[in-house]
């Protein structure tokens, strides 16, 4: 997980590798290949149950808290280290690749603890440093303007979307490289969504993003790369306009006509 | 109901016409029967209240300022005297009273009665009371929810965490006497002190140079009783613990995880704090539980009658040039006494008034005074569990 400031744009940031995943004896993914790049929005997409949030799951290891989950065989490597492999410190894993999950879900808190949760937990206790952390993340969770006079009110006591770009601010406080995003707008309604979508666009550079979509028209208007994963494998990576296009491979073609549920 | 014979008035075309007066009978029959059952209960309940607290009312409170029974309240248990003189005048007094009264009487007296632990008040026995209840919870707390969250958050699914659980949930179903024969043993006779002269009796020494650890056990204290009755509510805090830790949403330990907090910090700042309302409830459950349990605490801590409080302890008089260390020294001794003495509590000194006394009016007014002020005690334990919770849940809510 070492910063290699000489890796450059397309560069394999991500790169995933034969890689097999199981619950127990139910093997989930089969022999995935993917290689996202550094700075793009990859959208995953694919029909209920096919093995895209558990691929999500398993770039920042979340899914180890899934006891019976385990890698059958092959690598996820980022910037070249096996994430994997003993050495690694799943904590420094985690702090460096953010994650959002489907429900909006912070802690029944005020906004303001909830903006710098990792900041706490990563030992920072100088108030200062906490505050600016708050307002830099809340900033670029595009949150700070309706927040700022109410930092510490309850959390719950924001909107559906204004808790989901809460959300967004937690995992970005720790300045993470890389954002998973698993299915960030399911819960919410058509305007929250559109704040969210703008807000991912905004954000593109700033962050990698993986994110995972049942949504095909989010996936067109926010992903640069899609790909489209079936029964634990993926059936087609490319450029979005590729994909939704001139998608090679029939099964796409079927899924994005919405012939394959 | 299909081919079931049509009654002659009714409409034949009706596709819904049956035995409508048979199944009305049927329903209302059952209906009763467990309307009946439920009265049975509530009026069981009511009666049983209603009695004690016009019963025990007029001996736990006054008409006037401040409405309580101060002497009732706040004098320790003594020996009821109760003198009658040819007039038929009644006096009641305690020992020390007795003699003058008897005296004044001379010739005039017709009868002295004596009553044992009928008279003074029941301080005695509440501070006793509330004592072993805050030894027990604080025990049973941090064990259990110790126990709990490493159930919950630690432990991985299988044949043994089965077991434990089975294990827990059966020592629920254990008899509290048996409880109270285990404290006896583990530790009254047994639990290891530090002492400079241990005892025979003591199963192990172990020197260690200034002092000796000996198992020689903690005699009948308020500590030997809070444990018991730690043990005693430990299932009930263990499980509610853990179904509380479980309550808190998953998504909060992942996300906590996805941010960087190993699983401690997790427990720490994103589930315990959740949890807390309902533990805090369960205590409380527990609370009355200990509060209520005699038989545990028999062999252990109670006593039927003790004439002093936990920290009126005897102790070598100080000679009047005593240093601040020796009176520094006392003090922490009379603190110490609160957990190291054997104490009166309220369910045991019912039963001694109860069942360990000849039967009168007078042992009846003080059993009936403390029954109700007992009941008054766990009923507000009850209550602020209820508020406790009311207002943690408001706090946090997800």
């Amino acid at each position: 997980m070492s910063d290699n400031p000489t890796a450059n744009h397309d560069a394999h940031f991500i790169q995933v590798e034969k890689f097999n995943y199981a619950y127990g004896d139910h093997q989930v993914l089969f022999d995935v290949d993917l290689d996202l790049h550094r700075e793009d929005i990859t959208a995953l997409i694919g029909p209920s149950g096919c093995g895209k949030s558990t691929l999500l799951r398993s770039i920042n290891r979340i899914n180890d808290l899934v006891e019976i989950a385990r890698v059958v065989s092959g690598s996820i490597k980022i910037d070249g280290v096996n994430l994997y492999s003993p050495e690694v410190d799943v904590i420094s894993l985690r702090r460096n690749v953010g994650m959002v999950f489907q429900k909006y879900n912070p802690f029944p808190r005020s906004i303001f603890e909830n903006a710098v949760y990792g900041l706490r937990v990563a030992g920072i206790k100088d108030k200062w440093e906490l505050e600016e952390a708050a307002e830099r993340s809340l900033r670029i969770a595009a949150l700070w303007d309706e927040v700022k006079d109410r930092l510490h009110a309850n959390a719950t006591s924001l909107s559906g979307g204004q808790q989901q770009r809460l959300c967004i601010a937690r995992a970005v406080a720790l300045k993470p490289r890389i954002l998973l995003m698993d299915e960030p707008c399911a819960a919410l309604d058509p305007i929250a969504t559109a704040r969210i979508e703008d807000l991912i666009a905004q954000l593109r550079g700033q962050f990698t993003f993986v994110i995972v979509t049942h949504n095909m028209e989010q996936a067109k208007r926010i992903a640069d790369k899609t790909a489209f994963i079936y029964k634990g494998k993926v059936i087609e990576c490319a450029d979005t306009m590729e994909i939704f296009g001139n998608p090679k491979n029939k099964l796409t073609e079927a899924y994005i006509t919405g012939r394959l549920t | 109901m299909i081919p079931t014979p049509i009654h002659p008035k009714l409409d034949p075309a009706n596709p819904f016409v049956g035995h409508q007066s048979r199944n009305q009978i049927r329903e209302s029959f059952v209906r009763w029967i467990l309307r009946i059952g439920t009265l049975i209960i509530v009026s069981v309940t009511a009666a049983i209240i209603l009695h004690i607290t016009v019963k025990g009312a007029p001996v736990a409170l006054s008409r006037e300022w401040p409405f309580v029974n101060v002497t009732f309240l706040t004098e320790l248990p003594s020996t009821l005297h109760v003198i009658q003189d040819h007039q038929g005048h009644i006096i009641e007094t305690d020992v020390n009273g007795a003699d003058a009264i008897k005296m004044q009487l001379g010739a005039n007296l017709r009868q002295e009665k004596t009553i044992s632990y009928s008279g003074g008040g029941i301080l005695g026995p509440i501070v006793g009371t509330a004592m072993l209840v805050i030894v027990s919870v604080g025990v049973a707390l941090l064990l259990g929810v110790a126990s709990a969250i490493y159930l919950s958050e630690y432990a991985s699914h299988g044949k043994f965490i089965e077991m434990v659980r089975l294990a827990i949930l059966n020592l629920a179903g254990v008899p509290s006497v048996v409880f109270g024969l285990f404290g006896l043993g583990a530790f009254v006779l047994t639990a290891p002190v530090f002492t400079s002269a241990p005892l025979d009796r003591a199963i192990f020494t172990l020197p260690l140079g200034f002092t000796t650890l000996s198992f020689q056990g903690w005699d009948t204290c308020v500590l030997s009783g809070g444990f018991t009755l730690a043990f005693v509510i430990l299932p009930v805090i263990i499980t509610a613990s853990e179904q509380c830790l479980q309550a808190v949403p998953l998504e909060f330990r992942e996300t906590s995880m996805a941010l960087g907090a190993t699983r401690w910090q997790t427990i720490w700042r994103a589930v315990l704090p959740f949890a807390t309302p309902g533990i805090l409830t369960s205590s409380i459950l527990g609370i009355a539980r200990a509060a209520g349990e005699t038989a545990p605490i028999m062999f252990t801590a109670a006593l039927a009658f003790k004439d002093k409080l936990p920290w009126q302890k005897d102790l070598v008089a100080l000679p009047a040039d005593a240093s601040w260390f020796a009176h520094w020294e006392q003090s922490i001794q009379r603190f110490l006494a609160i957990f190291t003495e054997s104490v009166q509590a309220l369910p045991y000194h019912i039963y001694t008034l109860a069942a360990r006394i000849p039967q009168n009016e007078y042992s009846e007014r003080a059993q009936y005074g403390s029954v109700f002020v007992f009941l008054i005690l766990v009923a507000s334990l009850a209550a602020t569990s209820i508020w406790m919770r009311r207002r943690l849940r408001a706090k946090y809510k997800w």
